[in-house]
């Protein structure tokens, strides 16, 4: 049953954002004076998952959310004071929700005794008289054949009986000729309270008989909580031109309350068919604006899409961007370009191939934020495991990465959190001993720097303890005894696949993923991971990232007759080297002594088999950096421009070709490679790297 | 082996023949995308002496074979007469140099015969059978598959 499929899906989608909703307005209640809206957020979107969950007969999701709204009634109702304690038992639940959710979605039994531990704990917050009793909620089968009912009625306390008042209004020719309108009546009475509107047709002639100049509507509203005085002196202006009774309302014909906190909407008012009639056009003041802020207040309208269907959408404009490229070489060719109009109309192309590059661009850009969130249930369950106590600072979830990043990342942040809490962290003693606070914090930040994403995870925990991650790795056989290694080469040591730098392994870290993987999905990304330690003060690792997978900053390269493309992140400068700047070493190799430093000399041109190697005084030389921290010196015949190009996979239709990474199509409608520095450096660098190399390869 | 072989009715497919030094060989036209004349390629690193290059197909990366070269014929000297099939193999697109199409013909797949044993010439192994036509022509049929360059290495 496809349909059915469908809904379930559609449910659970609504689940991830309410959970998130949760998640996020738990996490705003820790902090002082938060806002009431809040915890009314936050009790809607339990609620809201109670009442999806109940349509799909998932008993056990319906059971532990319906006794975790209680609890959250009774915060919400101020019967339950909001403290820490409650905050993380509100976390755990949201936590236990979450999982209730996600086995709901596998179609897998949930952790019953997780589930019931919980439970209790609830249970003991809620007196008796709290309760609503045991929850009858009879799972709706879905029949398609009738009106769907995810919502299950809220259990609203019953309110008071409120006065109600019944005006009947006909308004006469003189109502309109003095320019009044019924329509700013009713809007004037809802100022008053809830009210419900019925138009009544039956005066309006059949359309032969019918004048223009006789306006045959009239109005049937009932209101309640308003005084009679009150309702008398709206129509006070109007009394003489209307026919006009105000009078008691008889019970049953009250309106529901309209100011309902819970996501249902209003009951709508019993407003008649809209009939083209004299005088002005009436638009039924149904739910005034004083129930629409009743909502959350995310507003904006989205729609969610396919993910290829955007990159279809990348992939054409990326085109786009190259024919308008090469558009621009014919014109100059055809030495068109000195007339005003096709330069105008040139330029225009562009501007505008650029501004829907950069929209669809930002269709597929989301905040940061998603994973941020997530992140704070890592750090909890990381936390309880050490039995450290941490907290986690964001910084920048607003930040925004491409979509497909955002899936990407959630692993390798996870573990960063993870290791961050076991192995940057000290215990509390330590922590104490040392005068620091015994609540740790790591700090998750993200920011855009020079059109890339750096994300960093930091700690202020004892930093790399480098003579131990040395000496480990020299037992592990990782590096040879006595090697010369600067301390951010030690630090590179972690990433070696392998390696852990603790003796005993972890429940939490002890997984059989160690850093190395962060590194190789991250690298994947096509971005890169640096450490930075300061004994007794912290670790931060740091994580740049392109902004998108599919458009990078490149430098347009010669090699022979060749154009290729180097990522411009790699790059570090560029220099035509001086004689005494350039050492031999044995046969055939070269170093550049570039301030201080001595740095191989690699002939691109050569190595890719394209040319004779080339004379150093003729060409330009790059010194690049890769993600591992290795630096080599590119030679190339030249150097002619810097500009963004669309990434082509040269994977699909041929397959990898060593020490590129893909293809692009460049202006002329020629393809260019795009150079995979790490690649070229590691496999050509001194026997240290070429372990490395092996070694992050094999991993 | 071909497998997607375009039968037009039964028994009956059509091939696209072309000329490469002097000898006559032709596709099935199923095969075929379309058919370009020879513009530049970009050279791949590290890649077999028949891989041309890559070309710009309409935003895709498309990876040019000198059949001349993996035929044994030599690599070509490409001109603006030459000509590039483009052709669809097992989701990979390739496009083939060849000197010139001849012709668009029916052919009978009873008269396709079986390659006569002959010495290890490397066309044997991409040719799959020949066709005599009416007016003496022989045809060699290609097989698309094995002329295909493998996935290079991953090593430098």
């Amino acid at each position: 049953m496809s349909d059915m499929d469908e809904f379930r899906e559609m449910f659970f989608v609504e689940c991830d954002e309410l959970l998130e909703v949760l998640a996020n307005g738990l996490r705003q209640m820790e902090a002082p004076g938060f806002d009431k809206e809040t915890v009314h957020a936050v009790f809607r979107a339990v609620h809201s998952v109670k009442g999806g969950a109940a349509a799909f007969g998932l008993t056990t999701l319906v059971t532990f959310a319906h006794r975790f709204e209680t609890v959250l009634d009774l915060v919400r109702s101020d019967r339950l004071e909001v403290t820490p304690q409650i905050m993380a038992l509100a976390h755990r639940c949201s936590d236990c929700l979450t999982d209730l959710v996600t086995s709901a979605r596998a179609q897998v039994d949930p952790d019953e005794s997780r589930v019931d531990a919980l439970l209790s704990e609830l249970d003991a917050l809620i007196t008796p008289e709290d309760d609503e009793g045991p929850i009858e909620f009879v799972p709706l089968t879905l029949d398609f054949g009738g009106p769907l009912d995810f919502d299950l009625p809220p259990p609203m306390p019953a309110a008071p009986p409120a006065p109600g008042l019944e005006i009947a209004m006909t308004p006469g020719h003189q109502l309109y000729r003095s320019g009044n309108d019924p329509q700013a009546l009713i809007a004037a009475l809802h100022k008053l309270g809830p009210v419900a509107v019925a138009l009544e047709t039956a005066g309006v002639a059949a359309l032969a008989d019918w004048s223009p100049e006789e306006p045959g509507l009239a109005w049937r509203i009932t209101i309640t909580g308003a005084s009679y005085d009150d309702v008398a002196a709206v129509f006070e202006f109007v009394e003489d031109c209307c026919a006009l009774t105000i009078s008691e309302a008889p019970v049953e014909d009250r309106p529901e309350p309209c100011d309902d906190p819970l996501p249902e909407p209003a009951p709508a008012p019993p407003v008649a068919v809209a009939v083209e009639a004299p005088g002005p056009t009436v638009v039924p003041p149904a739910n005034a604006p004083a129930n629409a802020s009743a909502e959350a207040p995310q507003s904006a309208a989205t729609i969610r899409v396919a993910l290829d269907r955007v990159d279809r959408l990348m992939n054409m404009i990326g085109e786009l961007v190259i024919k308008e490229a090469m558009l621009s070489q014919v014109i100059q060719t055809a030495g068109l370009h000195e007339q005003p109009d096709v330069v105008a109309g040139l330029d225009a192309i562009r501007q505008l191939a650029g501004d829907i590059q950069e929209s669809v661009m930002s269709i597929r850009a989301q905040p940061l934020k998603l994973v941020f969130q997530r992140m704070h249930r890592i750090l909890r369950e990381a936390a309880d495991a050490t039995g450290k106590p941490v907290r986690l600072v964001t910084i920048g979830e607003q930040t925004e990465v491409d979509k497909t990043m955002i899936e990407r990342l959630i692993d390798p942040l996870t573990h960063m959190i993870r290791n961050s809490v076991d192995h940057g962290l000290e215990d509390s003693v330590t922590r104490q001993r040392l005068g620091k606070p015994v609540e740790g914090t790591i700090t998750l930040s993200a920011a855009h720097r020079s059109g890339r994403v750096q994300i960093e995870v930091s700690d202020d925990g004892g930093g790399i303890n480098r003579p131990r991650v040395r000496q480990i790795a020299e037992d592990r056989g990782l590096i040879a005894p006595g090697a010369n290694l600067s301390p951010a080469e030690i630090d590179q040591l972690l990433f070696l696949p392998g390696f852990s730098s603790k003796d005993e392994v972890s429940a939490l870290s002890g997984r059989g993923v160690g850093l190395d993987v962060v590194r190789r999905e991250i690298m994947a990304l096509g971005g890169r991971v640096m450490i930075q330690s300061t004994e007794g003060v912290g670790t931060t690792f740091s994580i740049a990232l392109p902004l998108t997978l599919a458009v990078l900053e490149g430098m347009l390269i010669q090699l022979g007759d060749q154009t290729m493309v180097l990522p411009i992140t790699a790059v570090q400068e560029t220099l035509r080297p001086e004689d005494r700047m350039l050492h031999g070493v044995g046969h055939g190799t070269r170093l550049l002594s570039n301030r201080g430093e001595l740095i191989p000399i690699i002939d691109l041109g050569a190595t890719f088999g394209l040319e004779a190697p080339g004379a150093l005084d003729s060409g330009v030389l790059i010194v690049v950096e890769t993600d591992s921290r290795k630096r080599a010196a590119f030679r190339v015949d030249g150097i002619f421009d810097q500009r963004q190009v669309v990434i082509k996979s040269l994977e699909q239709n041929y397959g990898r070709v060593p020490g590129v990474s893909a293809a692009t199509i460049l202006g002329d409608g020629k393809i260019a490679l795009i150079i995979d520095p790490e690649e070229i450096v590691l496999s050509l660098s001194n026997d240290q790297g070429r372990r490395l190399a092996a070694m992050a390869s094999n991993g | 082996m071909l497998q997607s072989i375009s039968h037009n009715s039964a028994g009956k497919s059509d091939v696209v023949a072309f000329k490469l030094a002097e000898q006559d060989f032709c596709i099935d036209i199923g095969l075929v995308r379309e058919i370009r004349g020879w513009t530049p390629t970009t050279t791949l690193p590290h890649a077999p002496d028949y891989v041309k290059g890559v070309i710009n197909l309409r935003g895709s990366v498309v990876t040019v074979v000198d059949l001349s070269a993996r035929l044994g014929f030599g690599a070509a000297t490409p001109s603006q007469r030459h000509v590039v099939i483009i052709a669809m193999h097992s989701g990979r697109i390739v496009g083939l140099l060849a000197d010139l199409v001849s012709d668009i013909l029916p052919i009978n797949d009873d008269h396709i015969q079986a390659v006569p044993d002959i010495a290890s010439n490397p066309a044997r192994e991409f040719i799959t059978g020949m066709i005599t036509l009416e007016d003496g022509r022989i045809l060699r049929k290609i097989d698309l598959a094995q002329l295909l360059p493998a996935a290079p290495g991953a090593e430098i």
